[in-house]
């Protein structure tokens, strides 16, 4: 955790600590059911001087750590203007995630971070924006949101292109009028329906095809399964959008969070640290490698 | 001798028998001082305190998947080439806590690590060893992020180098430029002769250290005899590898078909990452108190070999061996070039010899570098 200026050996003991992943605490303060398995859980420092240090930008994650059970990579999902209350929207879906389930607000869960590189909202200024996202991966793209709705007037056309399985999960469906509200044109699609489902059916690439945009003034930020964002580039390329206003999140394993243990890497990249977000032409070369 | 003044740089004589006293007094300066031995049938790196624990009289037979210590005679003490152990346990030890947690009435409070790193000397460490050394420096100690229990232990350590005079059937240090002969950062560098060894004094420390031993000057020719001794063994290298354009070369070829190949021999079970001096992978180990009320986080060492190592919420990276091999020798000889703008291999020759498989590094590295034609 950087924590502004310090005398040299307090900073060396910070460095180090961060270096040896030693948790800082924070209290459960709420919780969020969003969808079948997924959660928002709100997290707040024990320690008042990290909260009032501690910030972050969109498209950063923390270290989520339950001792005992290990450690989760989890993007931030809460609004960067207010760091002191960071959201983590969780699926429950491995060892780390399936104990955080069981927590209650109130409970005290490890946290390092915040981590990686974030999305480009001071490069997008000015131009159109299309986030586009699928399943959870609408997590880390919706700290963009909350700062795109804020500075509303540094943006062209924004529009969000959101995908899920079933209408059922589908996040955050109660902000979509907020951010219509906003200018924002939110476009969402299921892969299957429901009798309730009034709205599109198909995968996200597909909701390329129901907007016009200008590709020289449009910036596209993405996240969600990677067949997803194959397509996604796919999509923006056929429709001349240069590999440098292309932006993707992308998922590995990851451990130290620092570029340390190896894990995450792509090609030269550690993706806990040169990513999540990378620009698309620094993935160009890997990105058609099976397995990578 | 204590009345001549020993120079930095400086090659003198130390008979074998002052050999102990050169230990006895690195241990009297507080560090442990750890070496080649012989243990199980290979040489491994532990605890030696005298001369008579060195692997003396030994060679090693080593081929693609196998090594076999030989009692060849000599009077020797530094002619075998390694064994299955880097010094790298010694820095980046396979196993370290991190912190202790204990339950508290709220949440947990956290037990620091203890804070004094161990002082080790490292006794024979030869130029592929030293540059592997002075690789995970390049891993570990970075501009923006360092490692402080490396640190800690680099920051303490003494370095007794040996010239390779006889280099094993899988070695290729000569076309990596790591050795035979040792190259800097060291604190003595040894060249081991039938009746003596040569000391080229590298630091301070080394200089004092040899000060208060019966040395004397070495002459030309018996300097002279030393580096044929490296010059010959650079031409007797069990293997070669042509590394010019070698990571640009291999990030090119990621789909060359020699990937499935290779992937098809391999059986994916990490020794190569175990016994290589540079690998640097770690994971975390959570060990929990039954009653729950404590739990013990670990760095251990990972390899890119195991499936958990990529694995991730909707599965594995690289769920095939192919993948995972590409990664290994992709990211050691590729990959590690941008990252660390150094390769990732010194040609230590390893991880062929303890390849159950017996694939070769080098034989691989030269099917990528043919040309594909379809």
């Amino acid at each position: 955790m950087r924590v502004g200026a310090t005398p040299s050996g307090a900073r060396r003991a910070a460095v180090d600590r961060d270096a040896l992943l030693a948790p800082f605490w924070a209290e459960i303060t709420g919780i969020q059911r969003e969808a079948e398995g997924i959660s928002t859980y709100w997290l707040r420092f024990e320690d008042a001087a990290l909260r009032d240090a501690y910030g972050f930008a969109p498209g950063q994650f923390n270290m989520v750590y339950l001792p005992g059970y290990g450690e989760a990579a989890i993007s931030i999902s809460s609004d960067p203007a207010e760091p002191g209350r960071i959201g983590h929207t969780i699926r429950f879906v491995g060892n780390v995630t399936r104990a955080v389930s069981r927590l209650k607000v109130g409970d005290v869960v490890g946290l390092r971070g915040p981590f990686g590189t974030a999305w480009p909202m001071k490069e997008a200024k000015g131009n159109d924006v299309i986030i586009s996202a699928g399943g959870i991966g609408l997590a880390p793209l919706r700290p963009a949101i909350h700062h795109i709705v804020r500075c509303r007037a540094d943006y062209g056309k924004v529009t969000l292109l959101y995908g899920a399985r079933t209408p059922k999960d589908l996040l955050y469906t109660t902000e979509f009028d907020a951010w219509r509200k906003a200018d924002i044109q939110v476009n969402v699609t299921v892969d299957r329906a429901d009798e309730s489902w009034q709205g599109q059916v198909g995968v996200v690439p597909l909701l390329f095809y129901r907007f016009r945009m200008e590709a020289q003034r449009s910036v596209v930020l993405s996240c969600g399964p990677e067949i997803m964002l194959r397509f996604v580039v796919f999509e923006s390329r056929a429709r001349r959008v240069p590999s440098d206003r292309i932006y993707l999140s992308l998922e590995r394993n990851m451990k130290c969070g620092q570029g340390f243990c190896g894990h995450c890497q792509l090609g030269a990249h550690f993706i806990c640290k040169h990513g999540p977000v990378f620009r698309f032409d620094d993935l160009e070369p890997y990105f058609d490698v099976e397995e990578y | 001798m204590a009345d001549v003044q020993i120079d930095l740089g400086a090659t003198v004589i130390l008979g074998k028998a002052e050999f102990d006293r050169l230990l006895a007094r690195l241990r009297a300066l507080g560090y442990t001082t750890v070496g080649p031995r012989v243990q199980d049938g290979a040489v491994t790196y532990g605890p030696v305190e005298r001369l008579s624990d060195l692997p003396q009289g030994y060679t090693s037979e080593q081929d693609a998947g196998r090594y076999r210590l030989v009692a060849a005679g000599h009077p020797r003490y530094f002619d075998v080439t390694p064994g299955p152990h880097t010094w790298k346990q010694y820095l980046f030890p396979p196993r370290t806590t991190l912190f202790t947690l204990r339950r508290a009435d709220r949440g947990w409070t956290t037990e620091s690590r203890d804070g004094i790193a161990p002082r080790f000397a490292l006794i024979g460490v030869r130029g592929c060893e030293l540059e592997a050394l002075h690789v995970q420096d390049r891993v570990f100690l970075r501009e923006d992020q360092i490692d402080p229990i490396y640190r800690e232990r680099r920051r303490r350590l003494f370095i007794l180098a040996v010239n390779c005079l006889r280099p094993g059937g899988t070695c290729f240090c000569a076309s990596m430029g790591t050795g035979p002969r040792v190259g800097g950062g060291f604190d003595l560098a040894l060249t081991e002769l039938d009746e003596v060894f040569l000391v080229e004094i590298g630091s301070e420390v080394g200089r004092t250290l040899m000060a208060d031993l019966a040395w004397e000057s070495a002459s030309a020719f018996l300097q002279h005899a030393a580096a044929q001794g490296c010059e010959r063994a650079a031409r007797q290298m069990g293997r070669t590898v042509h590394v010019e354009g070698l990571p640009e070369m291999v990030m090119e070829r990621l789909e060359h078909p020699r990937w499935s190949e290779v992937g098809k021999r391999c059986l994916s079970c990490g020794s190569c990452t175990l016994v290589c001096p540079t690998c640097f992978c770690w994971d975390t180990q959570d060990h929990s108190a039954v009653k729950c009320d404590q739990t013990r986080r670990d760095r251990v060492w990972d390899s890119c070999f195991n499936p958990s190592y990529s694995y991730q919420a909707g599965g594995n990276t690289r769920p095939n061996v192919r993948s995972r091999y590409r990664q290994w020798l992709a990211h050691k000889v590729g990959a590690w070039k941008g990252q660390f703008d150094t390769l990732g291999c010194v040609g230590c020759g390893r991880c062929i010899t303890w390849c159950p498989a017996g694939i070769d590094i080098t034989e691989e590295i030269a099917a990528l570098q043919q040309e594909v034609r379809s």
